[in-house]
């Protein structure tokens, strides 16, 4: 085969798997997932061609730290969602091995109750390197799923420390879920995840003390800026359905309050942040693989001690920058 | 293979169950974790899974190998996997079996479209290895397809 004739056997390949994904297609969306998470050669072509059917799906991001019961609960949430006649895309993160690369996805453990019906897509990403709790291509798979036609994403965090906030940014709704009895847990989430928060969550709440745990939230919560949106703080039994019609209010509530405008107003943000950090890459690789006289002179001047490194940097930028104008 | 497996931008997606009424889950939990050392992504998944939910799982997780575990004649119902595996588009999937599968029946599931059936002691190398290259051929055969 030519290569002109494979690339157009791609483009067509690709075009195709467009059209079954944007018709709902479960094996397609995954087959579209797998594309752009290994970044393929049908990738740009899928993501350009679902832009102009994307913002239909509510995303609701759930993090909280390792343990708290977060895939239960998302379960007993994706239970009450499809009584209330919602479809949904699930998209679990669970972590990569540093050392060997693999990993054990076993988010789908707790969704069994969800294992045959055809309205519930459940996918799991290993994070593969990627920190801040998620993997690098979830706001893409996030979006596949918006374009096959999901009423609700619910995006699954690895189990998060303190400074995994990046869901906050993908999520429409952000639900943090803490465990009772975990009093150094929750002065650990204080300063970080507990801040994204749209809606916490006490979850095993047959368990003692979690009154208490509730009891600190709202204090907590009650010292922030009154300018701040309220934060609604729900006792859940996942394991028992206690609370999820609750929380399904509250993420519902939530929803409604933002409105589809201020959804599509953090859409463009998310694409700027994208742009932002495709343009550090690609500049990235460039410095890398230069062999450029003016960048190797501004390599001595730092270790003379003329320039700092950042200094440097901007130096580049504007020699570069000046260039390319 | 293993190192393959660490090297590839795309790691092998395996999928571990056990089908069937028997919930003896410790072997399929010690292969899961031999895989994910060799850097394969595992899905894991609690006993008892009927052959429709497998299916459904294969197809949503794009998996390119399933290994069913099976202690107990649950391994009588991997025909009927592998013919809803086929009617679901899903023939490019390798699958392999392991536990306790007696040697008469060994021949009637590689029959049925089974890769390669695993008895006790085998080695972690080859299973890893079997497992890797299976990967590889049904990445092959679906890009053709």
């Amino acid at each position: 085969m030519t290569d002109r004739s494979a690339a157009a056997a791609g483009a067509d390949a690709g075009g195709k798997l467009l059209e079954r994904l944007l018709d709902g297609e479960p094996a397609a969306l995954a087959k579209a997932i797998t594309v752009i998470e290994n970044a393929g050669a049908r990738a740009a072509q899928v993501l350009a061609g679902i832009q102009s059917r994307l913002g239909h799906a509510l995303v609701v991001g759930v993090t909280g730290p390792p343990g708290a019961g977060k895939s239960t609960l998302v379960s007993a949430l994706v239970g009450e969602l499809r009584r209330r006649g919602k479809s949904l895309g699930i998209l679990a993160v669970d972590p990569s091995s540093p050392l060997s690369g693999g990993a054990i996805l076993g988010d789908r453990i707790r969704m069994a109750e969800h294992a045959c019906d055809p309205e519930v897509f459940v996918r799991s990403l290993a994070s593969r390197g990627h920190v801040g709790g998620l993997s690098s291509a979830a706001a893409r798979v996030v979006d596949l799923m918006d374009a096959a036609g999901k009423d609700v994403v619910i995006v699954e965090t690895v189990g998060a420390g303190q400074s995994d906030v990046e869901v906050a940014q993908l999520a429409d709704v952000t639900v943090v879920v803490c465990a009772p009895g975990l009093g150094d847990e929750i002065q650990a989430i204080k300063a970080g995840i507990l801040e994204i928060a749209d809606v916490l969550v006490v979850n095993k709440a047959d368990l003692p003390n979690a009154e208490r745990t509730v009891a600190q939230l709202e204090g907590m919560l009650s010292l922030r800026d009154p300018g701040t949106a309220t934060v609604p703080v729900i006792a859940t039994t996942a394991t028992e359905g206690h609370g999820v019609a609750e929380l399904s209010d509250a993420v519902e509530g939530r929803a409604e309050t933002l409105g589809g405008s201020a959804r599509a107003g953090k859409r463009l943000e998310r694409i700027r942040q994208d742009i932002a950090d495709s343009a550090a890459e690609l500049l990235r690789r460039q410095l890398n693989d230069s062999d450029d006289d003016g960048l190797r002179a501004l390599c001595r001047s730092v270790q003379r001690g003329e320039l700092d490194p950042e200094g440097a940097a901007r130096r580049y930028l504007a020699d570069y920058m000046g260039n390319k104008a | 293979m293993t190192d393959t497996a660490k090297r590839t931008s795309r790691p092998p997606r395996v999928l571990v169950t056990k089908i069937g009424l028997d919930g003896h889950d410790r072997g399929s939990r010690i292969v899961a974790a031999y895989l994910r050392d060799a850097g394969m992504e595992v899905i894991y998944t609690a006993p008892w899974q009927k052959i429709e939910a497998v299916v459904k799982l294969a197809v949503e997780e794009d998996v390119d190998v399933i290994g069913v575990s099976s202690l107990a004649t649950d391994h009588l119902l991997l025909p009927d996997l592998m013919a809803a595996l086929g009617a679901a588009g899903l023939g490019h999937v390798r699958v392999v079996a392991g536990g306790i599968i007696p040697d008469g029946d060994e021949a009637e599931l590689l029959r049925a479209g089974v890769n390669r059936v695993f008895h006790p002691g085998s080695p972690r190398e080859d299973i890893v290895a079997t497992v890797s290259h299976l990967a590889a051929q049904a990445r092959a055969t679906c890009a053709n397809g």
